[in-house]
């Protein structure tokens, strides 16, 4: 150890990936992944949000699941619960579409109206 | 590392361990991989969760989800239902984890709410064998602050403002201590670290070499550049073989990221350490003792003065701190003096870890702010007594302590307080005892151990001891004559005066505390040739009462045949051959036989 920046750059790294320990506040995006979402194909999804938050080092970002949200027909389902905001359902993803609401949503704070549940029912 | 959606974190202190943790870790890697969920779920093996009663204990994040006494065979539920589907497995989770239907996460539950944790921050929290996971909670950070930013006086007042006292049982000053041992001329000097935790039932020492090994070596470093040393020793005891591997670890690691060895931070400073294994004798955790034994000696004590600060290992200056004294240090160097002053008592800073033990519900380790009453740790934290028993003393400080009664269960728990109730903090044993516990036999047993442990060097501690300790067999007996008590405590008075070490100068302390708030149970074990409490197996007499039916099952389980009697006649048992083994008592369908 050289230095107090080598130190600081280790706790960087390492921190994030223990950060879900601690943090209970910030975002949490949630899939859903019982039988239906995962036979319509929730985990590539849940990879793909997970791989784009490791990627832009997003802190405060919790990547969770929970089980059936109801509507089967339009899984994979993904909800995104903002501080602040109320929760967002984005319905039939894909890990591309995963990967835009990584980008609009959570890093730029703009919701994807296309992919939400309220623009699939119109 | 990667980046993971859930940890799995499973308890792997020394308690979970012998309760089959790594079987549930095991099955936990095995079905993750029939899921193909290994690169989303990372388990974790940790320290010590510190509530022992309910484990094996594993903790599922993000959701913080508190499962206990889990089981090989429920692994596959929390896979399937937690992990795969999110759906948190009820029935598994902690009894206080779920009230009226609503799930509560591991830091919103009593026994963790009420706790404030420094010592052991880290335990149940990281993985003890990653250097990257203590540095991601702070760690090294003030070794850091230590080495590029302070002198080495600097690091000494902090810890003298912080009003650290030794954890170890004396509770001397941290500080003090620390401005000994770098005033002390010497070409060469040594920090050690007391890992050789005797007293029985407690086991804080070791939470901590299990869970948060890294904070020791830190605070060891932190240690050595403020004394001027460049090694360090810490002495634990063999019996400790998951605490000493992780240490190792520890040590390794930090020495491979260059936090011990040479020019650490880039400074001129250097450190490094070693592990000194002791083969568990008691008196070997008195300092002077400990010493010898690091240098291959006998264990025994030596005369003090000189300290060891002037003269300690091969006659050098050495600090010598308990680990949880350590443990307190990078905390007080990363946030300041006044926040830890903050904490506690006006005499006694900070926190204390006890290890709660003996009649409570919640058996573990809890850490509480110095100036916390006994009744909220017994009650509020420990869950109280179980099986609706009554509270009947609460004993500190191992043998080296003292026994304190219900009346003084609303003191604030601090070094002082507690020595002013006869007892002491010690290490941080806490035995809760209940009305079945007999005071008698308490003293009988702490002595018992003393004599046991005590290395023979001085007479008052090798002979005195063992004195007081056949008067003792004598009342439990009923062989005890009036004049034995005022024996005890002249005897206490005089090995307590003129013993060697520590060892010798409290042992007769139990005996003295039980004495004072427990004397009549001692003059009825004398005067009346009774048990109170029915314990002392010699006082009792297995007896039948009239509301025999004469069934006759007791005559047939009763090893000896002590017991006669005609079939649907009251029936008797005979006192001399009777063992008191007390297992007619069980059979008894109508509950006619009792030990009285």
């Amino acid at each position: 150890m050289k230095s107090l920046q080598e130190l600081e750059q280790i706790r960087q790294q390492a921190l994030e990936k223990v950060s879900i320990r601690t943090d209970r506040k910030g975002t949490r995006i949630v899939v859903g992944m019982a039988t239906c979402g995962i036979t319509a194909g929730a985990r590539p999804v849940l990879m793909g949000l997970l791989g784009e938050v490791q990627k832009r080092k997003l802190q405060d970002v919790v990547v969770t699941q929970t089980g059936c949200i109801g509507v089967c027909r339009l899984e994979p389902i993904v909800e995104v619960y903002k501080e602040g905001e109320g929760k967002t359902t984005y319905v039939e993803m894909t890990p591309e579409k995963a990967q835009r609401v990584i980008l609009e949503h959570i890093v730029n704070g703009k919701v994807v109206d296309e992919f939400t549940i309220g623009a699939y029912e119109k | 590392m990667e980046l993971m959606r859930s940890h799995v974190l499973v308890c792997g202190g020394t308690g979970c361990t012998s309760s089959g943790c790594q079987k549930i870790i095991n099955k936990l890697d095995e079905q993750l991989e029939k899921h193909e969920m290994k690169k989303e779920i990372q388990v974790v093996k940790t320290g010590c969760f510190g509530l022992c009663e309910a484990g094996p204990i594993v903790i599922v994040y993000p959701e913080g989800s508190f499962y206990s006494r889990v089981e090989e065979k429920d692994v596959e539920k929390i896979v399937e239902e937690h992990l795969l589907k999110g759906r948190i497995v009820k029935d598994l989770l902690y009894k206080d984890a779920i009230v009226e239907d609503q799930i509560k996460s591991v830091d919103e539950v009593d026994f963790y709410k009420k706790q404030h944790r420094v010592a052991l921050r880290n335990c149940g929290v990281i993985n003890p064998e990653s250097i990257e996971e203590y540095i991601a909670f702070d760690g090294y950070k003030a070794l850091g602050k230590v080495l590029t930013e302070m002198k080495p006086q600097d690091v000494i007042d902090e810890i003298k403002k912080s009003g650290l006292r030794g954890r170890g049982g004396g509770g001397f000053p941290s500080g003090l201590k620390w401005e000994f041992t770098a005033k002390a001329e010497g070409d060469q000097k040594y920090v050690a670290c007391n890992a050789d935790e005797g007293d029985p039932g407690a086991f804080m020492d070791r939470s901590v070499l299990e869970g948060d090994p890294h904070a020791i070596i830190e605070a060891m470093a932190i240690a050595g550049y403020a004394v001027g040393a460049d090694m360090g020793y810490v002495y634990i005891r063999a019996e400790y073989p998951i605490a000493v591997d992780r240490l190792d670890i520890a040590i390794k690691e930090a020495r491979r990221v260059g936090l011990l060895g040479k020019n650490i931070f880039g400074t001129d400073f250097n450190f490094d350490m070693e592990i000194r294994l002791g083969a568990g004798a008691f008196v070997c955790g008195e300092e002077t003792a400990l010493i010898n034994s690091i240098e291959g000696k006998r264990g025994m004590p030596r005369p003090r003065p000189p300290f060891p600060a002037v003269k300690g290992i091969w006659d050098k200056p050495t600090l010598l701190n308990n680990v949880e004294t350590y443990a307190n240090v990078p905390q007080i160097i990363l946030n300041g003096a006044e926040w830890f002053a903050n904490i506690g008592t006006e005499k006694s800073k900070g926190t204390k870890v006890f290890a709660l033990g003996g009649k409570i519900n919640n058996t573990g380790l809890v850490e509480i702010a110095m100036g916390t009453t006994l009744r909220e740790v017994i009650y509020d934290i420990g869950g109280g007594i179980p099986n609706g028993k009554a509270f009947k003393a609460v004993q500190t400080g191992g043998p080296s302590g003292g026994c304190i009664p219900g009346d003084y269960l609303d003191t604030p728990i601090d070094y002082d307080n507690l020595i002013a109730l006869g007892s002491m903090m010690g290490s941080g044993g806490m035995i809760v005892m209940d009305e079945e516990n007999c005071m008698v036999d308490i003293a009988r047993f702490f002595l018992d151990f003393t004599v046991e442990e005590s290395c023979g060097k001085c007479p008052p501690c090798r002979i005195g001891t063992k004195r007081m300790l056949e008067i003792l067999d004598r009342i439990t007996e009923g062989k005890g004559e009036l004049e034995d008590i005022e024996k005890l405590e002249r005897l206490a008075e005089n090995i307590k005066v003129s013993s060697l070490c520590g060892l010798g100068q409290t042992a007769p302390n139990p005996v003295i505390s039980t004495l004072k708030y427990f004397r009549e149970e001692f003059e009825a074990h004398i005067r009346e040739k009774k048990c109170p409490a029915g314990v002392c197996q010699s006082l009792l007499s297995i007896t039948i009462d009239e509301s025999c039916k004469g069934c006759g099952i007791c005559k047939k389980a009763c090893p000896v045949d002590a017991i006669v009697g005609e079939k649907k006649l009251l029936h008797q048992i005979d006192q001399d051959k009777c063992i008191k083994c007390g297992v007619c008592i069980d059979k008894c369908p109508f509950k006619s036989i009792a030990k009285r």
